[in-house]
């Protein structure tokens, strides 16, 4: 696809087709607009929710910490270390001696607010939008941060799932025989194995962190696209311009590459919203379990687990459950539309190439 | 025979059809009498299909159909929907052009059959099926008692068509509309079931459409022929009429597209290209526990050579391994035997040694739909051969080698940056051979080149291909069914059947003294007009 892109600067009629019926989804198209705002602000995340102000100004003299840490005897305190800009006391020096622009949310995920008025989980108010949890955090904070981790999480899963599933599945499908039975067979009893209890026994001799769990799921989430691929794969080595390539020569390599697989990604494309999201429930459900993201990780899954936890704050679980099914909706709604557009069905309707059997029609 | 006293039967008086605003068959106005066929004849996208899926009222939603239609006595303008299914199957029979998907791969042919009659004549049970088998008997299918209940795969394409005939009749409707119902089958095959069309109308006293591209057809088995051109009616008149003083501009070049000409002759010196006890069999699947079953020889041991500047015509029925012998020359299937290129042995190359000689011999495939990757532009679909072999070209010498090349073929200048879809099948035709011609190979293998495309598109295909072969001395290998195009391309000619060589010779001499009875078989079924030095 990269090569298309680079040899016609213009999209390709096809592409252009289904964009159009892309657009035409209403649902889908405004659904992918709010994703991607909400994406966009949660990768800002430390803009919004911090417990550091964005900037500040001491003795007539500017301070980013943001960006940089300074310890706590710049701004008149008695301890070398990082300053905590929550303590009352550095409030009031900086109150004293200059001023400082607080983020939206003077909240990180894991700052433990100590001047509480009520018991932690605190419901809703002023201070905090959403409540904060059973350990005194901010829940806003947390979703925000907690939906750029699912959703990073989520991206890097489905795009090496989309390479391993592609690579495998596209080897078996192109040269078939014995490559493509002693594949199958291989990718059967590797998906037998019992991926929960794999990380269930993973996290009793090591913590699992992101990449940890990244890798593991890794594993395993590419099997789903092998099916697709290596039919498109099987279907397309028979066609004549894979024969005509053929026979000029071309390496395998270079016939799979550029004939074959341009071909098969429309299958597989479609695939993949469905896996993104696939991604997003399985490493809220490891969290809700534990056998997730370390402890104070901003997880959905954990505050989901808070929620049950916690009943008579139901504060938590609304948040949870809210913000988990505006993102899988939106989710669902931008893949539909994505396999309608990619649906051949729908493109024929305005297309131009007749087949041959319908030419005289 | 017409009778020019008797109402009509079918009768369409100023029909227009359009889709959405683009108008596609424009004030057409014909008849079909009782016992005549009536022959719908133009290129592809002419209008001919829609004409008569539009009479009938089998169009999708967006299609505007406007104008007189009656049968018999019916004004089809204004039917209900609950007549219109009491008469499509009872009062007009269809036979649609391909055998392969018409018929419903789960049901039996009695089943298939059976279903129109228990439609529309209430017969199930027994009654259906002796009538389907009386209905098998009368379409000549060999075994009807075996066949009742056989599976549309188990069929050969004649075999299948006749059964969509069987069904078509089973009503024994007045009019029969026939949509080229032979494009997709042998020739000797063609001409048993025309027949048999031929005979059951007269012996119904039905009327017949019959919808087809293919004029020596129409010459043969029709009485009146309507010519269509982009929508609209060129001309109608008795067949001897047309064919015999064609009135309209468009007719006449219809009549003039029969290939003609032959190759430029050559002096045989050295072979460019000879194979040795040439074979290629595949394997059967082995079950379990069982015995492997022997290999197919899909073909059958045979020695060839080919000149440089030579074409060699390979001629042969649908099955006959025509395709098979081109893809084993190219390496692209297993085969057996001792094949020597331009002086080395081809059959024992393998890896990278195999990819650098096989610029030297390119291919052009049947299917111009198929064979041109659709996501890519036609500079990079030319191009890809010459950057992968000569890795030391620069951008502009490879640009403007495309563009020299498309010239060659006659394409316009700018369509290189376009893609596939936007081109017609010769065009696109055209571009394969663009393709496989800027590597300059010494040998082009072509597979059915000509046979998805109109009579007049084959000509000029056919003209560029002598072109070339003049120009540039090149070889052929030349794959066709189609007698008429293999005489005004080729040399020599080898006659394939069921995968054995059957007989070969130069070209002429084999086509006006076949020497075996398949292949005199074919001289008549092609219907060859003679040929004029």
């Amino acid at each position: 696809m990269a090569h298309n892109a680079q040899s016609s600067s213009r999209l390709s009629p096809i592409a252009q087709r289904r964009l159009a019926v892309f657009r035409g989804n209403r649902r889908a198209w405004i659904s992918l607009w709010i994703f991607l705002f909400l994406f966009a602000l949660s990768l800002i995340a430390e803009l919004i929710a911090n417990d550091k102000p964005l900037v500040m100004r001491y003795d007539g003299q500017w301070y980013a910490p943001l960006l940089v840490d300074y310890p706590e005897t710049e701004f008149g305190g008695f301890l070398p270390t990082t300053a905590d800009y929550h303590d009352p006391f550095v409030k009031e020096q900086i109150d004293a001696h200059g001023w400082a622009l607080w983020p939206l949310i003077p909240f990180s995920y894991q700052t433990l607010d100590m001047q509480m008025m009520q018991p932690s989980p605190a419901p809703p108010d002023g201070r905090h939008w959403l409540g904060t949890d059973d350990q005194g955090r901010d829940v806003l904070a947390r979703v925000i941060y907690g939906f750029r981790l699912s959703v990073a999480f989520a991206l890097v899963l489905t795009a090496g799932s989309l390479a391993m599933g592609v690579l495998i599945g596209g080897i078996q499908g192109y040269f078939g025989g014995k490559t493509d039975l002693i594949g199958q067979r291989l990718t059967e009893i590797w998906s037998g194995l019992p991926v929960l209890f794999l990380l269930i026994i993973l996290a009793s001799f090591v913590q699992p962190g992101f990449w940890w769990l990244l890798g593991i799921m890794l594993v395993f989430s590419w099997l789903g696209l092998v099916d697709v691929v290596r039919a498109e794969f099987l279907r397309a080595r028979n066609l004549e311009y894979v024969r005509a390539a053929k026979a000029m020569g071309l390496t395998p390599r270079l016939i799979m590459w550029r004939h074959v697989l341009p071909n098969a990604m429309v299958a597989t494309l479609t695939f993949v919203p469905f896996l993104f999201t696939g991604a997003i429930t399985t490493l809220t459900a490891l969290d809700f379990l534990g056998f997730g993201l370390p402890p104070g990780s901003p997880s959905l899954g954990e505050l989901v687990a808070q929620g049950k936890n916690n009943l008579h704050a139901p504060w938590l679980g609304i948040t949870a459950f809210i913000s988990l099914s505006l993102m899988l909706s939106l989710l669902v709604f931008i893949g539909e539309g994505l396999r309608d557009a990619f649906d051949p069905r729908h493109i024929q309707q305005t297309a131009t190439p007749l087949p041959r059997n319908n030419a005289n029609a | 025979m017409p009778d020019a006293n008797t109402s009509p039967l079918l009768r369409l008086d100023a029909l227009t059809i359009a889709f959405s605003g683009t108008t596609v068959v424009d004030g057409l106005s014909l008849s079909v009498h009782r016992g005549e066929t009536l022959a719908l004849v133009g290129e592809s996208g002419s209008g001919k299909s829609v004409t008569a899926l539009g009479a009938m009222n089998l169009l999708p939603d967006n299609a505007r159909v406007e104008g007189g239609r009656t049968l018999g006595e019916s004004d089809l303008a204004h039917l209900k929907p609950r007549d219109w299914q009491g008469l499509r199957g009872g009062r007009v029979g269809f036979i649609f052009q391909e055998p392969m998907t018409s018929l419903n791969p789960l049901h039996t042919v009695a089943r298939q059959i059976g279903e129109t009659l228990r439609l529309h004549q209430g017969l199930s049970g027994r009654a259906a099926r002796e009538r389907v088998r009386e209905l098998l008997v009368q379409v000549k299918l060999p075994r009807p008692d075996e066949l009742l209940d056989a599976w549309p795969h188990q069929l050969s394409g004649g075999q299948r068509q006749r059964v969509m005939i069987a069904m078509a009749i089973a009503n024994e409707p007045e009019l029969l509309i026939a949509d080229e119902p032979t494009t997709a089958l042998d020739v000797t095959v063609q001409r048993e079931i025309l027949a048999l069309l031929a005979e059951l109308r007269d012996r119904h006293g039905m009327g017949m459409l019959f919808i087809t591209h293919d004029l020596n057809l129409v010459r043969r088995h029709a009485d009146r022929v309507c010519v269509l051109y982009q929508g609209r009616e060129q001309e109608t008149g008795s067949v001897k009429a047309v064919f015999g003083s064609p009135q309209s501009p468009y007719t006449r070049t219809l009549l003039d597209a029969e290939p003609e000409g032959r190759p430029q002759p050559i002096q045989r010196v050295k072979p460019l290209l000879s194979a040795q006890q040439f074979s290629v069999s595949f394997q059967r699947p082995k079950r379990l526990f069982a015995k492997r079953p022997p290999a197919f020889e899909a073909l059958k041991p045979l020695d060839l050579y080919l000149a440089p500047g030579e074409t060699l015509g390979i001629v042969g029925e649908s099955g006959s391994g025509k395709t098979t012998l081109a893809l084993a020359l190219l390496r692209l299937v297993e085969s057996k035997g001792e094949v020597i290129f331009g002086g080395e042995r081809l059959d024992t190359l393998s890896g990278a040694a195999l990819r650098r000689k096989r610029r030297r011999i390119q291919v052009v495939f049947q299917d111009p739909y198929g064979s041109l990757s659709p996501r890519l532009p036609v500079v990079e679909i030319v191009s890809e051969g010459l950057r992968f072999h000569y890795p030391e070209l620069d951008e502009n010498e490879v640009r403007s080698r495309v563009k020299a090349t498309l010239r060659e073929v006659g394409l316009p200048e700018d369509c290189a940056s376009r893609y596939p879809h936007e081109f017609s099948g010769g065009q696109r035709q055209r571009v394969a051979v663009a393709r496989a011609i800027i590597l300059e190979p010494e040998l082009l293998i072509l597979d059915e080149p000509t046979s998805a495309l109109d009579r007049t598109v084959q000509k000029q295909l056919v003209d560029l291909l002598r072109n070339l072969q003049a120009r540039r001395g090149l070889s052929y290998l030349f794959i066709s069914h189609d007698l008429a195009v293999v005489r005004a391309i080729a040399h020599r000619i080898m006659v394939l059947k069921e995968g054995e060589l059957i007989e070969q010779g130069e070209c002429l001499k084999v086509l006006s003294e076949p020497a075996t009875e398949y292949t005199r078989a074919l001289v008549t079924a092609a219907g060859l007009s003679p040929y004029a030095a």
